[in-house]
């Protein structure tokens, strides 16, 4: 069938400046840039450009400019070019239309329109560089009360404790699992979590045997709707249970990692055989009802001695609050929300355009309902999705966040592009694929270092800015919605995110 | 002196150190100059081998006893003790290929237009062999002996 798809992308060469090298044509797993020797002229195949501008950042020569292509239909506010295209693709597939990475949709960003305080005059602003300043997080479950005893002078805590997990900073990587990413974009994530002193989040796909000792006290470990590698030992290995019932990406269905991505040491990790796809079911089987989410819980915690926080993550939906507070109730000790603009590797474009509220909404609403029925302090909340900067982080934290998980960010960090191909499994940066030549492209000591720098430089700011408020610990600012304040919203927004206007 | 140590797991084949090792050694050392307004356009020391998806760049390996030393008829070739890089001199050779034929590596290359041979001399003059810091992956990497 001849396509009548029009061209994403136009690549702009300068002759002036390209030297013929072919690093662009090499570089390209797409097929774009094409050498030609009898004329000594490079050729581009724009129609299979993706945008992910790796070739523009390979060149040496700065000769290439991928931009967007300047063909347009005639002007339409209903039919934007985007609709155009989905749905011709359709009439020439008949099938969904795929995508990856979060909603690119133009649905109001929270974080925008919400800004932070500072100190004047009646209370002093405190120098991160000079005075100390806490970014160290706990994360599970609390004491109702805190009882203490003193025993020969010495203080005991009466109080039952639950556990907890100690964070150096407030950002934890969120759930890409091994088999979705590559092995070495996987263990980047490992290993930048554990230098920094926090968590990343093994998703669905397992946890390799031989990271588990090195790299276990830094693992959450996800039990999701299609179970896959998880057995005792795996579950012991992580320093958190998280169980999967949805992803802000696509909320209310599985998942299907396509066998031709399922190798050998994934199909080990996951335990099923090679070549087979990886189906996660829409709903997790076993449950049905709160009860029934209690009853995985408390098995997890039996199969770990009581021994690790289990964190229950769910997708913002309409009635994520109420959710929320049967989830503390049903024992877990971490309520995981991940918002309308969370990632995935491979969603239908519809379901992730349209389904799930954001995610700024959804924290406020279950921060607020939790505090209000007093069981606020039974869980940690992680929120998710849509957190691209330090200051999306500590805006977070002021709704009520005790820590955020970032994934989107964490893949920009190491070369992702968001060119929304994740599906594809020919992801020029090496992150989103299998093949043997592509995974050469990320360098684990430079990913790590990467996510290493993000970090650091997120947490320098976030003092800063905690600095600024006069507060000396993130703790004091978690839920104090008093530094926070709305610009641009409507009253109903600043009522859901519990925020007063700017001057108010 | 020190040597360059390739990573072939994280080579990407993208021949980048082939064309910086171009720039190197020609007259201005700038890239676009080298490639489209200079007369003589340098041939590269380095050659990226390939059998895909392996992929891994071959320069001279400056050997502790270098075959193409003990072969050189005219000693143009020779291993000089205090850098212990293998140095070669075009005042002296002759052009008779006999250190191409006995480089266990394929590291020595023949110029067919001049008739001489070019190998690689790290970058004699350069802060840093070319290849190693334009390397967009840190695939090649310079290992200093101190």
């Amino acid at each position: 069938m001849y396509s009548h798809l029009l061209p994403e992308f136009v690549v702009e060469r300068r002759e002036d400046r390209c030297i013929r090298c072919r690093a662009c044509e090499r570089q390209c797993p797409n097929g774009v840039h094409v050498y030609d020797s009898d004329l000594d002229t490079m050729f581009s195949l724009e129609e299979n450009c993706v945008g992910c501008q790796r070739c523009a950042v390979i060149c040496p020569t700065n000769a290439l400019s991928v931009r967007h292509h300047p063909a347009e239909y005639r002007k339409n506010s209903s039919w934007t070019r985007d609709r155009f295209q989905n749905l011709k693709k359709q009439a020439e597939t008949g099938g969904v239309v795929l995508t990856g990475s979060g909603n690119d949709k133009s649905y109001r960003i929270y974080w925008d329109h919400l800004v932070l305080n500072a100190s004047q005059v009646t209370n002093p602003s405190i120098d991160p560089l000079r005075e100390p300043m806490e970014l160290k997080t706990f994360i599970g479950r609390k004491p109702d009360t805190l009882k203490i005893n003193m025993e020969d002078g010495e203080p005991r805590v009466e109080s039952e404790l639950h556990p907890n997990l100690e964070l150096e900073t407030p950002i934890v990587f969120s759930a890409m699992s091994y088999g979705a990413i590559s092995y070495r974009a996987y263990k980047s994530l490992a290993r930048a979590a554990k230098e920094s002193g926090t968590l990343f989040n093994t998703g669905e796909g397992g946890l390799p045997a031989e990271m588990r000792a090195e790299f276990g006290s830094n693992a959450v470990v996800q039990c999701a709707s299609g179970r896959f590698g998880v057995d005792k030992d795996y579950l012991n290995s992580a320093a958190m249970l998280e169980i999967k019932i949805g992803q802000g990406a696509k909320p209310g269905i599985g998942g299907h990692l396509p066998g031709e991505k399922v190798a050998e040491h994934i199909a080990v990790t996951r335990m099923i055989p090679r070549g087979t796809d990886a189906l996660s079911p829409a709903p997790q089987h076993d449950i049905y009802s709160i009860e029934d989410l209690s009853m995985l819980i408390y098995a997890l915690k039996e199969a770990t001695n009581y021994e690790k926080p289990v964190s229950v993550k769910v997708a913002a939906v309409h009635n994520v609050a109420a959710i929320a507070s049967g989830i503390v109730r049903a024992g877990a000790d971490i309520v995981a929300i991940d918002g309308l603009r969370g990632g995935t590797g491979a969603a239908p474009l519809a379901t992730r355009d349209n389904v799930g509220i954001p995610m700024e909404l959804a924290l406020a609403a279950v921060d607020k309902r939790l505090r209000d029925e007093g069981i606020r302090n039974k869980c940690s909340i992680l929120a998710a999705s849509g957190i691209r900067c330090s200051s999306d982080v500590i805006k977070a934290i002021a709704l009520g966040a005790d820590a955020v998980y970032i994934g989107t960010a964490a893949l920009v960090a190491m070369g992702c592009t968001l060119c929304q191909k994740c599906y594809t499994g020919k992801c020029a940066w090496g992150i989103c694929t299998q093949d043997p030549y592509l995974v050469k492209r990320l360098n684990p000591e430079i990913s790590t270092q990467r996510l290493v720098n993000l970090l650091s430089g997120w947490s320098h700011e976030i003092k800063e800015m905690l600095g600024g408020m006069g507060i000396n610990a993130v703790e004091s600012l978690r839920g104090n919605r008093e530094h926070l304040r709305g610009i641009g919203l409507q009253e109903w927004e600043l009522n859901t995110l519990g925020v007063k206007g700017a001057g108010e | 002196m020190g040597k360059i140590q390739v990573k072939p797991e994280v080579c990407i084949g993208c021949h980048l150190c082939e064309i910086w090792c171009q720039v190197a050694h020609s007259k201005s050392k700038n890239i676009i100059k080298t490639f489209l307004y200079e007369k003589t356009i340098p041939m590269s020391r380095v050659v990226v081998e390939e059998n895909l998806p392996l992929t891994f760049p071959m320069q001279c390996r400056h050997c502790q006893e270098p075959d193409c030393v003990s072969a050189c008829i005219s000693g143009a070739l020779i291993k000089d003790s205090a850098s212990g890089k293998v140095i070669h001199d075009p005042s002296k050779c002759v052009g008779c290929f006999s250190c191409v034929m006995a480089c266990p590596y394929g590291n020595i290359f023949v110029n067919e237009k001049t008739r001489e041979i070019v190998k690689c001399d790290l970058c004699e003059g350069l802060d840093e062999p070319y290849c190693v810091s334009h390397c967009p992956n840190e695939a090649l990497v310079y290992v200093s002996d101190d």
